[in-house]
């Protein structure tokens, strides 16, 4: 201890000695003269003050709130509507369906649900499933998959990532595509037939493509050995996921929307964030300019129940949707904006009161007593 | 940077063993048992039996590490860092992919950055080290070995060895003097080093030893020394020398301890006693400590805090995954089963706790400590450049030697302070004189034009062309022949102890004990009056050009009970003559009555010149008959004879030739203080610091300082002087002066009411706000003992002065809180006659009482146990050595930097990581607890709501420049206003800017962000969708989605934190911001993704998201969410309740508004706290301070007589000539082209009552206040407290009252002018003369400006 405390160099007189008068011949060791060195560098320095914070807090106000209304009117106007037919209740038409069916199952359990629309769906309609209590968020869910494999690697294809235990394998041969997201794949075929006043039950187009993102659709997903390829024979030496009823590259007739680039199979392996989600089923095409898309009156929803969701008291849901600039229906968005916008233009007016009132206005007037 | 100052202590428990393990395979020296060695034996030229005991070699070491220990000893060093060791365990937790939740990546970038950044600073530091060992341990030394002299490595040098010392070399190891060149074995040194003293000591060699004289015997001389173990006390020694069945008794006085310097001495021999580490110098280092800040500490306890809090949410989440997994995941089995590894819920309960200290393991992100040590390291380079700091006279800067307590400067309550080359440049200069009641020599007037120099060369050839004076009628008075003028500089060319050398005609050095002395003979010299040379019986001096000889008859000399000393001279005509100088109050009342006249005017100029903070001396003389002095002489003899009290019958005897002297005049010597002191003291007590000088100087030369520097000042409210011999009467003398203080402040409560108000609203105003400060403070500390409560709350300005015997009392340990409590009630406290160890143990009692942040100022070797204690050492470089410097955490050339270093640097500093520290724990909660909110969401899982990436660079790349832009540059006021408004200092003291409470508001402050972060998007987004029909409530959105808003807010909230916007910062800030786009782009790129489909999952995530209006929506309402209550709060703060920092600021806004010119508002600014600045000394006819205040040691005189010290040897005296002088010469030297030094004046005209404070020594008697009466002290509190506004009335208030005074004093019943002559010592007589005197008013002779300078 004591020694570090003594530096042995200043014990020695014979070069301390030193002193400045043998020195000052020497270059002066004075600190420059900048302005950052000596901290002077120009500054701008933005007190709070009443004249900018209260101006502040009014425009704030002031630009929420119109925000706000505006966009509280527009999603308004979008239409939504929602059915849910999971079947938990005896009275529902899924109710057989929901209570019966397993992944085991070897039939397909079909169920229809009717449902009336008292307004016009104008514009494309967006058709999605929602389902709730499914934690496509959990950590272990979320990292079980192989992007490399899904990109199209055909090594990966073949060697599986061991994140995707335990869907890596079936007995020794690789799982394609691999993991628990895919194997978890919702399979559930919706279909919506319009019922016609005249009697007819008029099946409604689906358009299965453009639902997915464009850089998953075309960057992210791929199918092995290219676009043009033979699936069958690519995916050869794999095996379907579990749960699957088909394997990937009989996901779709279409060649370009089937394999690992089937929009379904890309939508569904982006996971959702929080338990209760949506995802982009189908598109309803605009047909004419016309006629609406969806015209008021009743309809029925053919459900092909595949995907079980009684187990762990999910809930499926069908959703029918028109979007804006903005996208669906938020009504949210607009009531925080007008709220927020409120609460600081009311705020601005309680500071100005304050400051009014009680302020110390003789601000820095004398300070130095 | 520079040389490494110092080893944190926490190395060493790891360290030393190590060292000592190899030094002990190298060389079997070293040895444990050193903390039982008992005794020492140590047998000369006996290296077998020495061996034995294994003491310690000359071989010190300081380094840690060589090349092959580096990397594993520093890592394992680093290791030891909570925080190191915390992110290893996180990292080994990452690799289990059970629990990782977060690559390995995320930890292991920053982990490696900083602990390879620490082991680089450490390699330099010990490279430093290595070079500065090997210098001191190569040095050479002669040692005789087998009778020969054999050149030795200093690390070779072992005990028991003898060695050869020349002149001016440094002493290798602390020795025992064999024998010495010089008569009687005596040999001189110099203990600059060691204590700090620069006057020379003498040693003495046993006589026995000292007759060995020449090499051959001493390789024969085998005796065995036994004595003590290795201490550190530098004044004691005691031991035995055994040699041929003998025994000698050893002292302190035999030995030359390692760190001094031989001087005037040809050669020496030695016998090596202690060794290397064991030697003083190294024991009396005083330990070294690795020094914290507080903040540090309290960042150290935050942490742990924090994770607690840390394990809170983990626990909370693992809780809430067990439940999850028994109740849902076990029915999501389906979908998403178990680990097989991990098949029960409790067991994943288990790991997801480990998962979620991982992923919060960033509310303590090791950025932290990278960036504080970043913060202070450009802190440190600010105050290393700061011009103003450094001195062009000594070409240096300042330098931050540490760089880890910058933030403390901020926080100083105490500010312990040496005297000597601290406060005083350690120069006396022969300032004025009164002769037969005529005063000669005026300060420089600071209106008036300097006069001309005297030059003294024509008149005569032998006068000092350094020395300044710059009155020419004295010179005048001279030539004319004026008898009393010549009997007046004839008595300071005789009267003295100091010894002269010649080397050549004309060319004189003189070689003084004490700097005063030198002064007034050189004075003396210079007007005519020169000292040549001395024998034991004769003095030589040419006066006016002819050479005298006197015969020294006799040297009455000088010690601290008689303050004065006389020679008898008998001149050539034979005419026997004493002449005595000393203190005042001791001379005056020894003078012959006839001329009351003259002593009234010398009283006055007595008066005067105490005032002016100067060391004043009476002189007298006394004819002696023949007769007279026959009778005397015998008497003399008698009692130098005596056997029994021959000290008091000697002091007997003098005392009764002192007697019906004739008074001569006066002198007055200025212990020049260095520039600014003064008014620094003034401003850093402004600034509510104490400030304490520990001075190793006697009392009255401290007390005079004391004077001279404004910490004492005539009207203070009591000055008690404690200087007790034993516990008891200490615990006394402290108990009688906690109770005055308690009395008086009482009676000051009275008139205090109606000036209170005024008071407290001030800035500068000492009284009410220091105390409401006290007060504030008081809330922070732990209770005080009951006493000491009470003792808060006292009003008024009291000091302290304590002597070095007091004062170990005073530290014992049932007297501490006693010491404590009443030092600390005073305004200013002086300990004198301190030891370099006592320094410290004040230190550490300050600290350990009251909590305060100390720190310790000194320029000396005896200031290093202090600089190491406190917790922030200032070393003052280039005045006596570097020892203090090394030691110091800080140094710089000049005392008065200190209050730049303090109220600029150090408050901006801590302002700066004040600020710091909030925003650093505000954006890393912002950032982490959005993990705890989706934990609820995401089955408790560890999902990260963030990409990984953002995670890992979140901290070291998005966030941390903005932060340390602001940490490093920010500034609230500019630097002069802190200096103007030193109350501005106070938030610092009372720790106001960061502790527990303002943490858990930028906690809570955190928190608030991370909900609104979390739960906005998710109401948003949840149901939202993009224009193109997508949801958007796809993980990745989301994340994308919350980062963005996340750093926006943050990085909103550092635009709102940040107070000066200097360039830097908007380009940090924007820059910032900018990279996060970039990066983020980048990241999610097609190409990399292609690269590495496996690692970067969010391909197209940002293009996607930003795409969206409603993504831009919700960021823009969660930032206003986050941001808006911030701002209104902080408005409402400023708005209502504005700190001193914000009204500056306003006002400086304004004023730049109003364009005004700011000179002339910075001059009116000024004016108001700094009022003390421009005060002129003292109050006029205060107290005398008489000083006999020479740093003289008795014993001299007769050293001198004795003719021991008479040494001819030219060689010795030429270099002693050339190179010794150090003392004080050379000083000068140094010193020469040096600042005017302006006696600060002002407050002064308005003091009220005349020697006021007095009171020699308890009972203590405050002569105004008990005489006169309760009105006379209403006076002096409503001057005292408003000195700025009552400066133009305040004369003629203080005149009445000091008449007042005067009037009712004038049957004397105090003792003035005593109080700095210690209790018990000497009876002070009565002044009755000194009541007219004030009242008179010191009449002051025609001003004629002139400073006396002294140059060789």
């Amino acid at each position: 201890m004591m020694a570090s405390s003594y530096n042995a160099k200043d014990e020695d007189g014979h070069i301390t000695v030193t002193g400045p008068g043998g020195g000052a011949g020497l270059r002066s060791k004075k600190p420059e003269n900048t302005a950052f060195k000596q901290q002077r560098l120009p500054a701008w320095q933005p007190i709070l003050t009443a004249g900018t914070v209260l101006p502040a807090f009014f425009i704030i106000g002031l630009l929420f709130i119109p925000i706000g209304i505006g966009l509280f009117v527009t999603s308004n106007n979008i239409k939504e509507f929602t059915i849910d037919y999971t079947g938990a209740d005896n009275s529902s038409p899924c109710f057989n369906c929901s209570q019966n069916f397993s992944w085991n199952s070897t039939m397909p359990c079909t169920c229809t649900v009717p449902f009336y629309l008292d307004q016009p769906y104008e514009s494309n309609v967006y058709v999605y499933y929602g389902l709730s209590n499914f934690y496509q968020n959990h950590r272990r869910y979320v990292k079980s998959r192989d992007d490399s494999q899904l990109n199209g690697n055909l090594k990966s294809l073949l060697e599986p990532s061991k994140e995707c235990e335990p869907y890596a394998y079936h007995n020794n041969v690789p799982i394609a595509p691999c993991g628990a997201i895919a194997n978890s794949m919702f399979n559930d075929t919706l279909a919506l037939f319009y019922n016609h006043p005249n009697g007819t039950n008029v099946p409604i187009l689906l358009g299965t493509t453009g639902i997915a993102w464009w850089t998953d659709k075309h960057v992210k997903f791929g199918n092995p050995g290219g676009a043009d390829s033979n699936l069958t024979a690519v995916f050869q030496g794999t095996t379907k996921p579990l749960n699957w009823r088909r394997p990937v590259y009989e996901l779709d007739s279409d060649q370009s929307n089937s394999g690992f680039v089937n929009e379904d199979f890309i939508v569904w392996m982006r996971t959702a964030a929080l338990p209760t989600f949506r995802k982009l089923y189908r598109i309803i095409a605009k047909s004419s300019q016309m006629v609406p898309t969806l015209p008021p009156g009743n309809y029925t929803l053919e459900v092909v129940y595949n995907y079980p969701v009684h187990s762990f008291e999910g809930r499926k849901r069908i959703i029918l949707s028109t979007i804006s600039w903005m996208g669906g229906k938020n009504p949210f968005l607009g009531i925080a904006y007008i709220t927020v916008g409120s609460v600081c233009f009311f705020l601005g007016v309680v500071l100005l009161v304050i400051h009014h009132k009680c302020g110390n206005r003789n601000n820095g007037a004398d300070i130095s007593n | 940077m520079t040389i490494p100052a110092e080893i944190p202590e926490k190395w060493f428990p790891l360290v030393l063993p190590l060292k000592r393990k190899k030094q002990k395979g190298l060389n079997g020296a070293k040895s444990k048992k050193k903390g039982a060695e008992e005794e020492r034996r140590v047998r000369a030229n006996d290296r077998e039996y020495n061996e034995k005991f294994q003491y310690a070699r000359n071989c010190i070491m300081t380094s840690k590490y060589n090349i092959v220990t580096f990397l594993p000893v520093n890592l394992f060093e680093q290791f030891q860092e909570v925080a190191n060791t915390y992110f290893l365990f996180l990292l080994i937790l990452q690799l289990i992919p059970q629990i990782s939740s977060l690559s390995w990546f995320t930890t292991i970038v920053p982990l490696a950055l900083v602990l390879s950044i620490t082991a680089v600073k450490d390699a330099t530091d010990d490279y430093f080290r290595h070079k500065s060992d090997n210098q001191v341990n190569n040095r050479q030394s002669q040692v005789l070995i087998r009778g020969l002299l054999q050149n030795e490595k200093w690390m070779n040098v072992r005990v028991g060895d003898i060695i050869k010392l020349e002149n001016k070399q440094f002493v290798a190891a602390d020795l025992l003097l064999l024998s010495s060149s010089e008569p009687h074995g005596l040999c001189y040194i110099e203990t600059a080093e060691l204590d700090g003293e620069t006057n020379m000591k003498v040693r003495q060699s046993v006589s026995v030893t000292n007759e060995l004289a020449d090499q051959n015997n001493l390789a024969s001389f085998d005796g065995e020394v036994v004595c003590e173990p290795p201490n550190n006390k530098l004044d004691r020694f005691c031991g035995t020398l055994y040699w041929r069945d003998k025994k000698y008794t050893l002292t302190n006085q035999n030995m030359l301890l390692r760190g001094c310097v031989l001087r005037n001495t040809e050669t020496c021999y030695g016998l090596v006693i202690f060794a290397g580490p064991d030697t003083k110098l190294m024991q009396n280092s005083g330990s070294t400590k690795f020094k914290r800040t507080s903040i540090d500490r309290l960042m150290n306890t935050l942490v742990l805090w924090i994770f607690g809090f840390l394990v809170c949410m983990g626990v909370i989440l693992a809780v809430g995954n067990a439940v999850w997994e028994r109740e849902v995941g076990s029915l999501f089995q389906s979908y998403l089963p178990w680990d097989p590894s991990v098949d029960n819920f409790l067991f994943s309960a288990f790991l997801s706790f480990w998962s979620y200290v991982i992923i919060l393991n960033t509310v303590v992100p090791i950025s932290l400590y990278v960036s504080v040590e970043v913060i202070r390291l450009g802190h440190s380079y600010f105050i290393n450049w700061d011009q103003e700091m450094f001195c062009s006279q000594c070409n240096t800067a300042a330098e931050a030697r540490t760089t880890t307590l910058n933030e403390e400067l901020g926080q100083v309550e105490y500010i312990f302070s040496d005297k000597t080359g601290t406060l005083t440049q350690n120069i006396m200069s022969f300032n004025k004189c009164s002769i037969n009641g005529q005063t000669y020599g005026e300060g420089p007037d600071p209106l008036e034009p300097r006069p001309k120099r005297l030059d003294f060369s024509p008149f005569n050839p032998l006068a000092d062309p350094d020395f300044c004076f710059y009155d020419d009628t004295l010179l005048e008075s001279v030539k004319v022949g004026d008898a009393h003028t010549h009997k007046f500089f004839r008595l300071l060319a005789l009267c003295h102890t100091v010894m002269s050398e010649e080397k050549s005609e004309g060319e004189l050095v003189y070689k003084a004990q004490s700097p005063d002395e030198g002064a007034l003979v050189t004075a003396a010299r210079n007007f005519g009056f020169v000292f040549r040379s001395r024998t034991p019986g004769t003095i030589t001096t040419t006066e006016m050009g002819q050479p005298v000889t006197y015969t020294l008859l006799a040297i009455l000399d000088f010690n601290n009970i008689r303050k004065r000393m006389s020679v008898i001279v008998r001149n050539p005509e034979g005419r026997i003559c004493l002449y005595c100088k000393g203190a005042d109050t001791v001379l005056l009342e020894r003078l012959h009555p006839c001329d009351q006249e003259l002593m009234n005017v010398t009283s006055d100029h007595l008066h005067e010149y105490a005032a002016d903070g100067l060391r004043t001396l009476a002189l007298a003389y006394r004819d002696l008959s023949e007769d007279e002095w026959e009778a005397w002489s015998e008497s003399h003899r008698c009692a130098d004879k005596a056997t029994s009290c021959r000290e008091d019958r000697l002091a007997a005897t003098y005392e009764h030739i002192e007697q019906d002297m004739m008074l001569l005049g006066a002198t007055a010597i200025e212990d020049k203080l260095q520039e600014g002191v003064p008014e620094t003291i003034a401003v850093l007590s402004l600034a509510n610091i104490k400030i304490w000088v520990l001075t190793g100087d006697k009392q009255e030369t401290a007390v005079n300082i004391g004077y001279s520097c404004k910490m004492l000042t005539d009207d203070m409210t009591e000055v008690f002087t404690i200087s007790g011999n034993t516990v008891h009467s200490v615990r006394q003398e402290l108990r009688t002066a906690r109770e005055r203080m308690i009395v008086l402040s009482r009676t000051r409560e009275g008139g205090k009411e109606e000036g209170t108000e005024g008071c407290f609203m001030g800035n500068g105003f000492r009284e009410g706000e220091g105390m409401a400060g006290a007060g504030a403070k008081q809330l922070q500390c732990p209770p005080p003992p009951p006493p000491s409560n009470l003792m808060d709350n006292i009003s008024g300005e009291f000091a302290l002065v304590i002597n070095g015997h007091s004062l170990a009392h005073a530290l014992e340990a049932d007297m501490e809180t006693e010491f404590v409590s009443t030092a600390c009630a005073c305004k200013a406290v002086i300990c004198c006659r301190v030891t370099p160890l006592q320094k410290a143990q004040v230190v550490e009692l300050i600290k350990k009482h009251k909590k305060a942040v100390t720190l310790a100022i000194g320029d000396g070797a005896n200031d290093v146990s202090m600089i190491k204690s406190a917790h922030i050492g200032v070393g003052i470089s280039g005045q006596e050595g570097i020892q203090a410097v090394l030691a110091s955490d800080y140094s710089f050339s000049q005392f008065r930097f200190l209050q730049r270093l303090l109220l600029v640097h150090g408050r901006w500093s801590y302002l700066r990581m004040c600020r710091f520290l909030c925003y650093f724990f505000y954006k890393n909660f912002a950032f982490t607890m959005v993990h705890f909110w989706f934990g609820f969401f995401c089955g408790f899982s560890a999902q990260t709501v963030y990409d990984q990436y953002f995670i890992t660079l979140y901290n070291i790349v998005y966030t941390s420049l903005p932060v340390l832009a602001m940490g490093i540059f920010d500034q609230d006021v500019p630097d002069q206003r802190s200096l103007e408004y030193p109350k501005l200092y106070e938030p610092g003291q009372l720790n106001l800017l960061f502790n527990k409470r303002e943490f858990f508001i930028c906690i809570a402050q955190g928190i608030y962000t991370s909900v609104v972060l979390f739960f906005v998007p998710c109401a948003v987004l949840s149901d939202a969708t993009q224009s193109t029909g997508e949801p958007l409530a796809d993980y990745q959105t989301f994340a994308v989605t919350t980062a963005t808003a996340l750093v926006i807010v943050v990085s909103v909230q550092i635009a709102l934190d940040t107070g000066f916007w200097t360039v830097i910062n908007h380009v940090f800030v924007w820059g910032s911001l900018g990279c996060y786009f970039c990066i983020m782009f980048a990241l999610h790129s097609q190409t990399l993704f292609l690269i590495f489909p496996n690692q970067f999952h969010f391909v197209g995530s940002a293009q996607s998201t930003l795409l969206q209006p409603v993504v831009w929506l919700t960021i823009a309402l969660a930032t206003t969410i986050c941001i808006v209550p911030v701002l209104a709060f902080r408005f409402l703060k400023v708005d209502l309740k504005p700190q001193l920092s914000d009204t500056v600021r306003y006002t400086q806004l304004v004023r730049q508004k109003k364009r005004k010119p700011m000179d002339c508002s910075v001059e009116g600014g000024r004016r108001g706290p700094g009022s003390v600045s421009d005060g002129r000394l003292g109050a006029r006819g205060g107290s005398r301070r008489s000083g006999y205040a020479f740093a003289h040691q008795e014993g001299f005189g007769e050293l001198i007589t004795s003719g021991k010290n008479m040494r001819l040897s030219s060689l010795a005296l030429a270099s002693f000539a050339s190179r010794h002088s150090s003392s004080w010469i050379d000083t000068l030297r140094r010193k020469k082209p040096a600042h005017v030094h302006t006696p600060p004046s002002a407050s002064g005209e308005s003091s009220p009552a005349p020697s006021c404070v007095s009171g020699s020594a308890p009972p203590l008697s405050n002569s105004s206040s008990a005489l006169g009466g309760s009105q006379d002290t209403t006076i002096e509190e409503e001057t005292g407290s408003a000195p700025a506004q009552s400066a133009q009335t305040a004369p003629a208030q203080s005149l009445a009252a000091s008449e007042a005074a005067a009037a009712g004093r004038s049957h004397g019943g105090d003792s003035p002018g005593g109080w700095s002559i210690s209790l018990g010592a000497v009876q002070e007589a009565l002044l009755r003369w000194r009541a007219r005197a004030a009242a008179s008013n010191s009449p002051r002779s025609p001003s004629v400006p002139m400073e006396t300078r002294q140059h060789e």
